[in-house]
Order: C-alpha cells, then structure tokens, then sequence
C-alpha cells in the first residue's frame, strides 16, 4: 500500500499521538506524519475530526479514526497479518489490556498530568502518593498480564504497553520537575524493567521525545505558578 | 443457541437503576447468556465488590468462571468476543472502530456534560443542556437514515445509548427540562421507539414507573431543582 494511503495528524510531544505511531512502526506500515503546530489547529484536522478537534487522527485512504487507543485497534485489527498481534488472543486477556488502559487514560494519567499544573508542596505531595499508588496496581497488572515474558503483551509489544509507555517521557520530565523518583526500580521493578525495554524497542525510540526537549517544551506550556 | 452456558458460571455485580449495568443485561440477554445477577448497594460497598473491581471499587462487574472484568464498555467487548451467537460489534474494522468512537462519546462526552446538570440553576444550568444538546446533536445525524445507531439492527452503540434513551430522556420529566425536544431531535425520538420494539430492551430496562420515582428522589439528594 502506498505511504500516502495512510496519513496520521499529530505532534511531536504528544504521548497520544505516539501511540498510534509505534502501532503503525511494529507493523512496518508506512506513512505519512502530518504536524501540527502548538497552538492552532488545521483545517484538515477539523475536517477530519470534528467531534473533539484533537489528535491523533489516522487517515487511512482519507477514512478518518480517531481516539489513540481506538487508533491502535483499528491499526490491528486492519494490518492483522503484518507483524504480531497488538492484543492477546484470549478474550479474558483482552479484557485486561482495555481494563487497566482505561485505568491509565482516566487515572493514572490524570494525575500524572495534574502534577505539572499543581500549586504548592502539599498539593505536589499529594499527586506523587496518588502516583506511586498507582504504580502499584500497575506493577500487579504487569506480573500477571506479562506472565513471565518482558512486556505486558508478551514476548511483543502490545496495546497495554503502547497505552503505558507512550507516558514515560513525560513521566520523566514530571521527576524532574518533582526531584523525586515515581517510576521507582525500588518500589516497581517489574515495571522499571519493563520501562527500560520499551524505550528500548526499535519500534518506540524513533518516535520518544528526549526527555530534556521535553522538559523545555513543559516549561513553555506549564508555566510555573508564583511560590 | 450455544450448549455452554450450563457449565459456565456467570455473575453479574449490578444495581437495578445503573445504565452502566443495565447495558450489560441488555448484551447477556441478547446471547440468551444465563446469569446470575447480584444486586449491591452502591451506598454501602459489599466486600464481595470491593474484593472483585479493587481498583475502581464500581459495578458492573461481570465475574465469569470466577474471573472478574470491571469497566462497561470492556465487559460488553467481552461478551461479545466469548459468546458469537447475535454479535453486537460490526465485523469490519472501521465500522468496529466507529461502534468504540460512539460508545466512548456516549460515555465520555454525552454522559459526563449532562451529568454537569447536578445542583446547577438558571443561566449555568441553560449552558449545561445547550453543551448537552451541542453533543446530542452529532448522534441526532448519525441515526440519519438508520433505525439503529448499528445499522438496520441494534448493535453495540445502541445499547451504550440506552443511557441516552432511558436515562438522560426520562430525567427531562423531573428535572423539568426538555433537553431533548422532538422538534430538534426528531430522529433520537425515532431511534427510542425503535429502541422500544425490541423485546429485549424492553424487558431489560428499569421499569419506568420505579425508575422516574428513583430519578426524582436521587435529584433531591443531590439538589436539582425540578420545575
């Protein structure tokens, strides 16, 4: 299929718009990465998606797909005889991927993005216990989703690890920010060793934000509130 | 109809009122999946609850061969994918992904706006409907030409929608509000009745004289104004 057939709309430090991009890397599926720019809004990603106006949107033969974990569907469910399933078989399993994706999306995310915005120590105190909290529930859901193999989709990366992992830069510029661990090998080994191999993955680094462009691009949009 | 369902256990953790709960009745019934269904009290949390969702310590629950999945939308996949008879989720994929773009604007925009409602008056309350109806607006189009949001048949957005239907629609009655009215949402008014002639819907959801008696006791509680 020609690049061109399959377009996605996003931006560079977007962890959802990676999403869809490391989907579309583990299936060798090439295509065409169409920037936005910080502040405004293109005509086409209007056009394409007119119900939230956000990205990523995948356009695949102009047929827009919205949503990043639904884009990671879609992406395969469509090239499902190119490279390795992103979802496990078993329908049980499956259910554990969804699950704790939209514990990550609608939790742990929410908090993760709340420290950047919050006020005072107390407040960022608060962010970080509520984090490593988290990390917990997630180390559990690695043991018993990876059984043993190096990624939450087993011996490949998968959907859960694509929902997690797309975080980590922006994990890493929020420990900055904090001076403080979350992701903590002490706390979570299981989960900093799975870390560690999934900004490993080829399929991951060409599309990883450095964390120090990162942070600078954070300053820009989180300014910090008056002490 | 498929045998296995003598040795299979199936349970669902649900409350009467909760369309998040009644929606997966709607899909077990579909399947002709017999279970049985333990009512909670969402006030006072079971440990049989909070030992089966942990994490989000909410029902539904659906618990099968003894193994719990949590999250409507997750459990509904679920089902689906284990029993085939009457599938809910088309088979092709951007049609698939359609159903899970719809379901989660359902659940994440519709329910989420309309929900802002709670202890609102005058012109805050005003913005809520327009914001709600601004939202209901796009399902409004999308049923253009179709007896279901599925297709010719009820399929997986339909039964997310029922909290549209059977939920924010029986509210209007209380709450005094008409946030749905027939001359701007002719075809929504369409698709209920539709809704309506199905045999399954209609014996699956709450029972409108308790529901609206429940309706309007919660709204007391929670201090909406009727009119």
């Amino acid at each position: 299929m020609a690049s061109s057939d399959v377009k996605l709309i996003g931006a560079w430090a977007s962890p959802f718009v990676m999403r869809p991009r490391i989907a579309l890397n583990l299936k060798s599926v090439p295509y065409e990465f169409l920037q936005e720019t910080f502040g405004s809004k293109s005509e086409l990603l209007l056009k394409s998606n007119p119900v939230h106006k956000k990205i990523p949107v995948l356009l695949h033969a102009d047929k827009p797909v919205c949503e990043s974990n639904i884009i990671v569907e879609y992406i395969d469910d469509t090239w499902s005889s190119s490279g390795p399933s992103l979802l496990p078989s078993d329908p049980y399993d499956r259910a554990m991927a969804r699950f704790w994706a939209a514990y990550i999306d609608e939790k742990w995310f929410v908090v993760l993005r709340s420290f950047l915005k919050a006020g005072g120590e107390e407040e960022k105190k608060s962010v970080i216990a509520q984090l490593e909290e988290g990390n917990a529930f997630l180390e559990k859901a690695f043991i018993d989703c990876s059984k043993g193999k190096p990624f939450f989709n087993g011996d490949n990366i998968g959907y859960l690890d694509i929902a997690l992992g797309c975080f980590l830069a922006w994990l890493r510029v929020t420990e900055l920010a904090a001076s403080h661990k979350i992701l903590d090998e002490a706390k979570t080994p299981s989960l900093s060793k799975w870390a560690e191999n999934f900004c490993n993955d080829p399929a991951v680094k060409p599309v990883m934000p450095e964390t120090a462009k990162l942070a600078e691009f954070a300053k820009k949009i989180f300014p910090r509130p008056e002490a | 109809m498929a045998e296995r369902s003598n040795s299979e256990e199936v349970k669902l953790l649900g409350m009467w009122a909760s369309p998040f709960s009644r929606r997966i009745e709607i899909a077990l019934t579909l399947k002709g999946v017999s279970y049985e269904f333990l009512e909670q009290d969402i006030t006072n949390k079971s440990s049989l609850l909070l030992q089966l969702n942990p994490v989000n310590k909410m029902i539904p629950v659906l618990v099968h061969n003894g193994k719990p999945i949590s999250e409507s939308l997750v459990i509904l996949e679920y089902i689906d994918e284990t029993w085939r008879d009457n599938p809910i989720l088309p088979q092709d994929p951007y049609e698939r992904t359609m159903a899970r773009f719809w379901s989660k604007f359902v659940d994440e925009q519709i329910y989420v706006t309309a929900m802002k409602v709670v202890g609102k008056t005058g012109k805050e309350r005003d913005a809520v409907v327009e914001a709600t109806r601004d939202l209901l607006m796009f399902l409004e189009k999308e049923l253009v030409g179709k007896d279901f949001l599925g297709g010719k048949s009820l399929g997986f957005v339909d039964i997310v929608a029922t909290l549209v239907a059977f939920w924010l629609m029986r509210t209007e009655e209380i709450v005094g509000v008409k946030v749905v009215p027939v001359e701007k949402f002719p075809e929504i008014h369409r698709w209920v009745k539709n809704l309506l002639g199905n045999d399954v819907i209609k014996k699956c959801i709450p029972p409108e004289d308790e529901h609206l008696k429940y309706i309007r006791a919660r709204m007391e509680k929670l201090n909406i104004k009727s009119a």
